[in-house]
Order: structure tokens, then sequence, then C-alpha cells
């Protein structure tokens, strides 16, 4: 189940990604559902699934994004591992924690990958913190609502359907 | 759940070198090559490096425990070696010495027309008022009392009674009671040189106050005593004054280091007087 959850979540956020690449803040992305994927799996199922699930999405991303393959890996696996690090030692059950993780996660992650651009002379390290920071809100957002759907959404569903079947015991008697 | 973290540490460790591997695979470097190629070399290279480094430490270390286990036998060995050759090292210094000496005595013996016969100096007179020398020839070598000994420097004294089988007495030149027939070579003045008390230890008396004598001239024997060799140095003049009678007041500098002698040369020419005391007999 954990398992179809990983590759569900991360086929999932790539599929998206790529499809929203036209969304864009400042030269960059203004979401990265790959990198709220990661830090959702890391905080939800600790280090190792955090860290693989950081190399295998980030790995996809570097294949379908044309560049260095395995800068976006390397960047996620970190991630995912702190994150899970963190997660595990820490009670992160709250939205102030989550949203302070993903923006957290965020800036870490954009810093780390415009200095290994950097560092093997892709592109000069000029970090636009502005564009990281918005970014970095619009995951924080977006990874809250992904908590809130997955956590909430089955008591919500299951709830109206227990609703429904109580309106329609009403009506045959 | 220590184990856990390890493993989680290992995978962790495992994958970001997987994926800097990865990375580097696809970077060149600005001269071209490959950084996963030159980190690879460049890691090796270090290693081999650290590596070379080691064993030569190792075996310079082992080469000098090795070299220092026997440089305590060594060191005394080649301190007691240097101690040998510093005491031969004098010993030669001495011989060359006497070597120099009895060169410059054998040039001399070359160049003096009458027989002599080298003396080594045995020992000195303990009196200070009377300046004399034993040497080691006797009259068993044919030394007779008032024989001229002489030196390179110059003359150094005469014979004197008694003369032993092996051995005899020699006054110097500059006792007080000793003298020479002296001219001054350049002018040829004549007097009689004589030792005195103080320096320089020779006076020359009856040289006239007409006579022209000027410090640095030559004082040679003129023979006319009949033991010392006409024309062998006696000094020069080192201060020469106008005397208040008839004569100047001379003082002569000695040719012979009385003070250092050595090797001298017995002239075996009987002096005169005793010739004639022979021709008498």
């Amino acid at each position: 189940m954990k398992t179809l959850v990983v590759i569900g979540a991360l086929a999932g956020s790539v599929a998206l990604q790529s499809s929203l690449l036209g969304l864009r803040a400042g030269g960059n992305q203004v979401i990265n559902l790959v990198l709220i994927a990661v830090v959702y799996l890391a905080l939800s199922y600790g280090p190792v699934t955090g860290m693989l699930a950081g190399m295998v999405g980030g790995l996809a991303q570097d294949t379908m994004a044309g560049g260095i393959i395995g800068i976006g890996g390397l960047c996620k696996t970190l991630v995912g591992f702190l994150v899970g690090v963190l997660g595990s030692q820490f009670n992160l059950t709250s939205a102030i924690p989550r949203l302070f993780m993903f923006v957290a996660a965020t800036f870490v992650h954009e810093l780390l990958f415009d200095a290994l651009h950097a560092l093997v002379g892709w592109r000069p390290f000029t970090p636009h913190l502005t564009t990281t920071l918005i970014q970095a809100l619009v995951n924080g957002l977006a990874g809250l609502i992904v908590f809130y759907v997955v956590e909430k959404g089955p008591e919500a569903a299951q709830r109206r359907r227990m609703n429904s079947r109580a309106s329609l015991s009403r009506r045959r008697f | 759940m220590v184990e856990l973290h390890k493993r989680t540490g290992y995978l962790f460790l495992g994958l970001m070198i997987a994926q800097v591997l990865l990375v580097s695979a696809q970077v060149q470097t600005k001269k071209g090559t490959r950084v996963l190629q030159a980190v690879t070399f460049e890691v090796f290279s270090r290693v081999e490096s650290g590596t070379a480094s080691m064993v030569r430490g190792t075996r310079d270390f082992w080469g000098n425990y090795v070299g220092l286990r026997n440089v305590r036998e060594d060191n005394a060995s080649l301190r007691r070696r240097v101690g040998e050759l510093e005491v031969a090292l004098q010993q030669e210094h001495g011989l060359a010495s006497r070597s120099r000496q009895l060169e410059e005595l054998l040039a001399l013996k070359t160049q003096a027309t009458m027989n002599t016969l080298a003396a080594q100096v045995i020992a000195g007179n303990p009196d200070p008022t009377l300046r004399t020398i034993t040497i080691d020839r006797g009259s068993h070598d044919g030394v007779v009392a008032d024989m001229a000994v002489i030196a390179p420097g110059g003359i150094v004294g005469r014979i004197i009674s008694p003369v032993g089988r092996s051995a005899s007495r020699v006054q110097l030149l500059i006792d007080r009671s000793a003298a020479a027939g002296a001219i001054v070579e350049r002018t040829r003045a004549g007097g009689v040189a004589v030792g005195a008390e103080g320096d320089p230890p020779l006076r020359m008396e009856s040289v006239s106050n007409l006579a022209d004598v000027k410090a640095g001239d030559n004082v040679v024997a003129s023979g006319v005593d009949g033991i010392f060799p006409k024309g062998y140095l006696i000094g020069r003049v080192e201060q020469s004054d106008r005397g208040k009678g008839l004569y100047r007041t001379i003082t002569i500098r000695p040719g012979v280091d009385f003070s250092s002698l050595e090797e001298v040369l017995v002239v075996l020419t009987p002096p005169r007087g005793a010739v004639r005391d022979e021709a008498e007999k």
C-alpha cells in the first residue's frame, strides 16, 4: 500500500508538473509538485522513503527537463532525507510546522539546485530570493492542502456517504 | 534502532555518491575532460602520492633507524681516530718544523766552508745571570773549548770549558762576559760586540764617533778574535748614538732568537789560539 502511494504520488506529481510548465514566476516555476510530493512522503513515511522518493522524483524531473541528470535528484534526495529525519524527530502534525517545513525545504532545494549548477559551470550562482520565497509559500500552501485532502478527505467522504444512507432510510420508513 | 539509523545513513551516503558520480559523468572540465575522470585521477593520484609518501617515510625511518643502531660505536671509534690523528698531526707538525730547522742548518752547513757539526740543545742554564746552553756534542765528537757555535740566524756563542765527552756548554753571545770582534757590514766600521743587560741584549763597543753607523745596519763577525768565523751575522743595529767620549753607543738586536734555540752547528775548525797553542806544543 505504501509503495503504491509513493509511486502514485511521484508519478502524479511528475505528470502534473510537466503540464504546469507554463506557470512561471521570475524564470522559475511557481510551484514544484514533485518537491511537494517528496516532502509529503518524507514527513509521512520517514527519511528512507523521503530520500528514495526524492531520488526517483528528482531523476525523473531531470530527465524530462533535459538538463544534467542527477542534480535535481541529488537536491531532492538531500531534502527528502533531511525532512524525513526532522519529521521523525519532531511532532509535525499541525499546519504551521508543516508549512515551515515546506518553505524551508523549498529554499534549501532551490539554493542547492542553483549552487550545484554553478559548481558544474552550467550557469552562474544568482539566487532569486523573491521568486524562491513565492515558490516556497505556494509550495507550502499546496503541501498543506495535500495533507488536508489526504488526511481529511476519506473522513469527509465517509461522512457524506453516511449522511446519504441516513436520508435514504428515512425515506423508506 | 541504531542499526536502522546506520543503514539509513549508509543508504543516504550511497545515493548521494551515486548521484554525484552520475552528475560528474556528464560534466566536463574547462580542459574538456570528464569531471568524473578528472576527479578520479585526482583522488587516485592523491592516494598514490600519500601511499608513496608513507612508503618512503617508512623506508627512510627504517633506514635511519638501522643506520643509527651503530652510530654510538661509530662515534666512539671516530672520536678515538680523531684523537689519534690529532696526535699524529702534532707529531707531523713537529717533524716538519724540525725538518725545516735541519734544512736551514744543512743549508748553512753547505754554505760554510769550515767543517761543522750539528748539535742539539739539551739544556739551558737555570741561572739567568749566566747565559749558557748545553749541547749534546762533546770531546768525543771533536768539540774543544772556544769553538764557535752558529745557527741559521747568526752567531750563537762559543764552547766553554769544561767540555764533556758527549756534551758541552756554550756561552751565548748575549752573556755579559761574552764578546766577539764585529764590524758594521755597510761601512766596515770595527768594534766589539758584547753581551749586555736589558733589551736588546747586545752592545757594540769601541766604534768611533766618526764612524757611520745607522740603525738597521748589519753587524757581522770580524774574525779578529780568532773564534767566530768572519762574516757571520751577529745582529742588526737597533740604535746608534754619538757617545760622550770617543765611541758611539750602539745597541744590537741579535740575529739569533736565543729563546728558541733547538739546533745549532759547532764550527769544528779549531780557534786560532788553540792552533797556536798546539803549534807551540
